[in-house]
């Protein structure tokens, strides 16, 4: 195939999975301002989308590509980059199907894994960093900001146990949309940059960029617009999982949540130990609930969503490989796997409007919605 | 394989300093402001377990003034976290 012809479509697909990426991902930030009322679900994911796009021109500093340490960058071809991205897109749309939020990120490497696999051999996967980066911090970071959230939660009942009523849902109200916020902020900061890492350097693997260019403007621009207008698409399912179905969250657990969320996914970002938004919103979000009482959470959720996070890697690997197998033998074999993408995105979409999950009912898990209960 | 245990670390206890901090703060901040109500020892907020005693005592000017500190503080906090995002 053309070279600037499989460059169009990675760069094409690259703002596909952002897209993705941002819907799968609004429900870190905004998930529980909805469910306590905070924030007005349209309202939120408009929030939410516009700051993922301010965010994701805060930073200069390019992610220099998500791969780093992982697989042998030297063997990354357009090809297997678009692999991977394939693979990633096909896990995103599955869980985002089931309501389970599971890593972007996870199943980006995933799928390059896979994807790498296939077109230069398990030899240039660096396993040793697989563990390190990816497999260590999906255990911890949940852990970590559920304790925090927990210990919180616990705080923030207990000191205002006795205050007046409304002062304290109206205050812990405005401080979940705070928070909300800035993680809304730093998502389109961090996830944004990863797609913008890798246009950039698919573009500097064609020689249209010199090889330490930064990002050219539209790269910036297109990346930012593609994951603010998934956020503000709203990924209604996993929003009402983590808002609804986890826990009967209250504002201060809101406040707790999206406080915790903020506090590690900054100072892991600052100090390099970057971990899952989601991982982190996620663990937050059940460390909250159980700081009300460990019974008012609903752990088959947490069974169900770490069924997931095990499976992210593994399973965007498989699709990242049949991606490259297929896309290796030629121009064709990119078309199918184009035209089979499509065709998944389609059947995944159709599929969802048989329980469609909309900002007038994600709040409502006892209606009509919940006629497929992700529990049983 | 190379685990920065020391940046974890680090990135655990920070987080959990900052971050129940500022709940903390917030927290206080809210009783302060509870304090200007007509009848501060209202009903426990949401239909919250009550899981602890809340203030008591705080005349008009303190809660004002406990408010206005607490807040302040968390506002610097949320401040470093936004210089963080941008730098």
């Amino acid at each position: 195939m053309d070279i600037s012809v499989i460059i169009v479509v990675v760069i094409l697909t690259a703002l596909a999975f952002d897209f993705t990426n941002g819907f799968h991902d609004t429900a870190n930030a905004v998930a529980t301002s909805i469910a306590t009322g905070a924030l007005k679900p349209r309202t939120a994911v408009l929030i939410a989308g516009i700051l993922n796009l301010v965010g994701a021109f805060l930073s200069v500093q390019v992610a220099k590509t998500i791969s780093s340490g992982l697989v042998d960058e030297a063997k990354i071809t357009p090809t297997v980059i678009f692999a991977g991205l394939v693979g990633a897109i096909v896990w995103n749309l599955l869980t985002w199907l089931l309501g389970l939020p599971s890593s972007s990120s996870h199943a980006l490497i995933g799928g390059l894994i896979g994807a790498t696999c296939v077109a230069a051999g398990a030899d240039a996967v660096k396993f040793a960093g697989l563990i390190g980066k990816v497999l260590l911090p999906a255990v911890l970071a949940p852990i970590i900001a559920g304790l925090i959230a927990l210990i919180a939660t616990y705080l923030a009942y207990r000191i205002t146990a006795r205050a007046a009523k409304g002062t304290v849902t109206k205050g812990f109200k405005l401080g979940q949309i705070v928070s909300a916020s800035m993680v809304s902020l730093a998502h389109g900061t961090n996830d944004a940059q990863k797609t913008m890492g890798i246009i950039t350097l698919t573009l500097i693997t064609a020689g249209a960029l010199p090889a330490d260019a930064g990002p050219p403007f539209w790269v910036i621009v297109s990346s930012g617009l593609a994951i603010a207008l998934g956020t503000y698409a709203g990924g209604w399912r996993i929003i009402q999982t983590l808002g609804m179905r986890v826990s009967k969250i209250q504002t201060a657990q809101g406040f707790a949540a999206g406080t915790s969320t903020t506090a590690v996914i900054l100072t892991s970002s600052h100090l390099g130990f970057p971990l899952s938004t989601t991982q982190v919103a996620t663990g937050s979000i059940f460390g909250a609930g159980a700081g009300r009482g460990v019974a008012s959470v609903h752990w088959s959720i947490a069974r169900q969503v770490a069924v997931a996070w095990l499976l992210t890697l593994p399973a965007a690997a498989a699709f990242g490989a049949v991606s490259a197998w297929v896309a290796a033998t030629g121009p064709v074999g990119t078309i199918v796997v184009v035209v089979v993408l499509i065709g998944l995105a389609g059947g995944i979409y159709a599929a969802s409007r048989r329980r469609r999950v909309t900002a007038d009912n994600v709040n409502d898990v006892n209606g009509p919605s919940q006629s497929v209960d992700l529990a049983a | 394989m190379t685990i920065n245990w020391a940046s974890l670390g680090i990135v655990a206890a920070f987080s959990l300093v900052v971050g129940v901090l500022v709940v903390v703060l917030v927290s206080l901040a809210l009783v302060g402001l509870s304090a200007r109500e007509p009848d501060p020892a209202g009903e426990p907020a949401d239909e919250a377990l009550v899981i602890g005693r809340g203030s008591g005592g705080l005349s008009r000017a303190g809660g004002t003034a406990v408010a206005a500190v607490c807040l302040l503080g968390a506002a610097a906090i949320v401040s470093y976290g936004l210089y963080l995002l941008v730098v």
